[in-house]
């Protein structure tokens, strides 16, 4: 066993870090979420595309790195330190891991090869209005017409689905369940707001029109499904485990500087036991992130297990961090100009995405061992 | 990283499993079978089996007769033992006291010590609780005043754990009442024969004989027996701390308890007829707890990963008390739990409930104290918010 990482993944990570505490702090996601446009930036996209990190899991034949998920991970990690608002999870995870997973070689090349280089972006429509996150939950329908498909029905709050060049589309055909890749200029979609400043979209199919060659069919698309959502509740943990430090941190130092009853708050022994509860829940955050990261591309039974136990921990943990964070901080943190309450903001948007509490819980439930 | 085991490390968990399954005596592995509560002398039973394979401190470095394990390795084997249900062994001797005597002993006192507790000839118990001094350990009383070749002992330890079984005990006393509290302790090896010690057992809330009382009048103790510097003991109390924190993450307990509860939830029937572990409700009660106890694990790994690269105990172990305690006492409640009116079983022998739920009473009792002992998770807290956290004192 070995938890160390290697020089290249040490240096990814700290290239990341550093691009999140010089260019992307969380001013920055204020001044964007503020503004009008997508939510994120395109030039910082392109950027991202530059320095190499959407390429990382992808195969080297497309542009790849031809990495693993922990090195997904490790930048996720850093993104969720400073609330950086590119969609790295909703583009490179949700999105581009159908087609690493799901697709042929020359689908790779067609969709995944400009995203890697930061010129497209890419989101996955799977889920509906009212449903929730089991992967066949689809009552979209893909009709056969001619060589090509026809697609019906609505997919709700898909993450960049408002700015996304190409969608990945769930929808039921004659043949079982199928993914499709659709232009996001093919389709109605409406731009929503989501509670964490945000964007996303509700997607209209319409009759829209999908020729054979952008079905996704090099494995069964049910078998995809379920390993997409597990990389991406591993995203969701790693993106979750950046904020839970970063909400430790800003926590203690307004411990260390606030002052009342003439004494700094932190010397309080009801406050110090609290952070402390802070502080093990992230350690633990620390093992399930690393456990699923580790995991998670190897598909099978323990790679679920690792993920459902590190998306309650970050439910359960994650949130316990973010709750008290606010409460330490008194009054100011229950307003917008405090950063805290961001974080707070995007800790539940990632613990409600890809399963939540309820459906990792069970999901673990049923699979448990009986001794 | 690479969170998996090499093909050595999975053959050496074979043969350990072999060994543990062709060594134990039929009587224990019983026991094991059924979840019991093991006595002393069942526990240095088993001790004697194992240092006569050679693997009784897979902890201890080679020299002093450990088995030269791997960090990965001593894990694997404590998994191995904890799914066989195994005795666990008694660690006053080779967790605590054995590991301080080779860093901080003489050489004739590792001579004279060492072999016997590995051994297992001797038996070792602790002295450092006070009746007025248990989180305040450094205000402690007992007093040993020097007499030339000898100090003569007064006082009395508390919670001096299966003393009754014991031959030895390492005492924390006072030999200086002048500078900081701390300043006047030392580290003293007293033979629980010595005239003028006597030792006092009382049941705990599990009614099992393991704490006691242990008085000091005017016991004799050879200057030799002072381990460590004069006036210095607080130290080595604090590096035995360090040694302590894997044993107390507890996570040999915790999944021993898991897999005790749905040995009991596939015995206890709902409502519907059906075992409780086909219920969706308990299902899920048990998995929670399952899913927190890896994320202890992992955590364990992670300390384990680093002491095997020889560094100090990171941020990570300071915690592993703290969660692995209160997941011991979840654990615990939740077997109570599912076994219902059964639970209120004590002490009733065979028929009143099944051989595997006869303990969980008692243990459900006594295991309070796993949040008490080993410095109180209240300690914990407040070191961790000082040392780690670097919050202000008032």
């Amino acid at each position: 066993m070995d938890f160390d990482l290697n020089d290249d993944q040490k240096m990814l990570a700290k290239t990341v870090a550093d691009f999140g505490k010089k260019e992307s702090t969380v001013e920055r996601f204020r001044k964007v979420r503020d503004a009008e446009g997508p939510g994120w930036e395109k030039a910082v996209w392109q950027k991202m595309g530059e320095l190499g990190w959407l390429s990382v899991p992808f195969p080297e034949e497309v542009g790849g790195f031809g990495g693993s998920f922990v090195e997904v991970g490790l930048i996720l990690e850093q993104l969720g330190k400073t609330l950086v608002p590119e969609p790295y999870l909703a583009s490179v995870v949700l999105g581009g891991y159908p087609i690493l997973l799901g697709g042929t070689a020359e689908q790779q090349q067609r969709f995944l090869a400009p995203m890697i280089e930061g010129k497209t972006s890419l989101a996955l429509a799977h889920r509906e209005p009212a449903r929730r996150f089991a992967p066949g939950a689809v009552a979209a329908t893909a009709t056969k017409d001619g060589e090509g498909w026809v697609l019906e029905g609505t997919k709700a709050w898909v993450p960049n689905g408002h700015a996304a060049d190409q969608i990945v589309v769930a929808a039921k055909a004659e043949d079982g369940l199928g993914l499709f890749v659709v232009d996001g200029d093919a389709v109605e979609r409406e731009t929503l707001g989501c509670i964490d400043g945000h964007r996303a979209a509700h997607v209209k199919l319409d009759g829209v029109k999908v020729e054979a060659d952008r079905r996704l069919a090099a494995k069964p698309a049910e078998e995809v499904l379920v390993q997409v959502l597990d990389h991406g509740a591993a995203g969701c943990v790693a993106e979750g485990f950046g904020l839970a430090q970063s909400m430790l941190w800003m926590t203690l130092d307004y411990l260390k500087t606030r002052e009342q009853f003439g004494v700094k708050i932190g010397s309080f022994q009801a406050l110090q036991h609290r952070s402390v509860d802070m502080f093990v829940e992230v350690e633990l955050l620390k093992s399930v992130f690393t456990e699923a990261i580790a995991r998670v591309d190897q598909g099978d039974l323990e790679a679920r297990r690792a993920v459902s136990a590190a998306k309650l921990q970050l439910a359960q943990g994650g949130q316990f961090v973010s709750r008290q964070a606010i409460q330490l901080h008194g009054g100011i943190g229950v307003t917008d100009e405090a950063d805290i309450g961001l974080f707070f903001k995007r800790m539940h948007s990632l613990v409600t995405l890809c399963g939540d509490e309820a459906f990792h819980v069970r999901r673990f439930a049923e699979e448990m061992d009986a001794a | 990283m690479d969170l998996s085991f090499s093909a050595e490390e999975l053959a050496f968990r074979d043969e350990v499993r072999a060994w543990i399954a062709d060594a134990m005596p039929p009587h224990i592995k019983k026991k094991a079978d059924d979840a019991g509560h093991f006595e002393m002398p069942e526990v240095m039973e088993w001790h004697k089996v194992l240092y006569e394979k050679g693997w009784v401190a897979p902890h201890w470095p080679k020299e002093h007769g450990g088995p030269g394990f791997t960090a990965t390795e001593r894990f694997l084997f404590s998994e191995e033992l904890e799914l066989a249900g195994a005795p666990i062994l008694s660690p006053f001797g080779l967790v605590m006291v054995g590991p301080l005597i080779q860093r901080f002993g003489t050489e004739e006192q590792k001579k004279r010590f060492l072999p016997k507790i590995l051994s297992g000839e001797e038996v070792w118990c602790q002295g450092y609780s006070e009746p007025n001094a248990g989180s305040d350990l450094a205000s402690l009383r007992t007093m040993a005043i020097d007499e030339g070749d000898h100090f003569v002992v007064t006082g009395q330890k508390t919670w001096t754990t299966y003393a009754q079984y014991a031959d030895w005990i390492f005492c924390l006393v006072r030999t200086s009442t002048e500078g900081k509290k701390q300043a006047g302790i030392s580290f003293l090896l007293i033979p629980l024969d010595t005239p003028g010690v006597e030792v006092k057992p009382m049941l705990t809330l599990g009614h099992t004989p393991a704490f006691c009382d242990t008085y000091f009048e005017n016991a004799k103790v050879p200057k030799e027996n002072l381990l460590g510097p004069l006036n210095g003991g607080w130290n080595l109390a604090k590096a035995l701390l360090g040694h302590e924190r894997t044993l107390v993450a507890a996570v040999g307990h915790c999944r021993r308890n898991v897999r005790l509860a749905k040995r009991i939830a596939a015995h206890q029937l709902g409502a519907d007829g059906k075992p409780l572990l086909e219920d969706p409700y308990w299902r899920e009660r048990i998995a929670r707890l399952e899913m927190r106890l890896r994320a202890h694990q992992m955590t364990n790994y992670r300390a384990l990963a680093e002491q095997q690269k020889g560094k100090h105990p990171g941020p990570e172990s300071s915690i592993l008390k703290l969660v692995g305690s209160e997941l011991v006492q979840q654990t615990d409640e939740l077997c109570m739990e599912l076994m219902g009116p059964d639970s209120l079983n004590w002490f009733n022998g065979e028929g009143a409930v099944a051989p595997f739920e006869q303990w969980v009473g008692p243990m459900f009792c006594y295991d309070r104290a796993t949040t008490i002992y080993a410095g109180s998770n209240e300690i914990q807290k407040n070191i961790i918010a000082k040392l780690i956290l670097g919050l202000p004192k008032k």
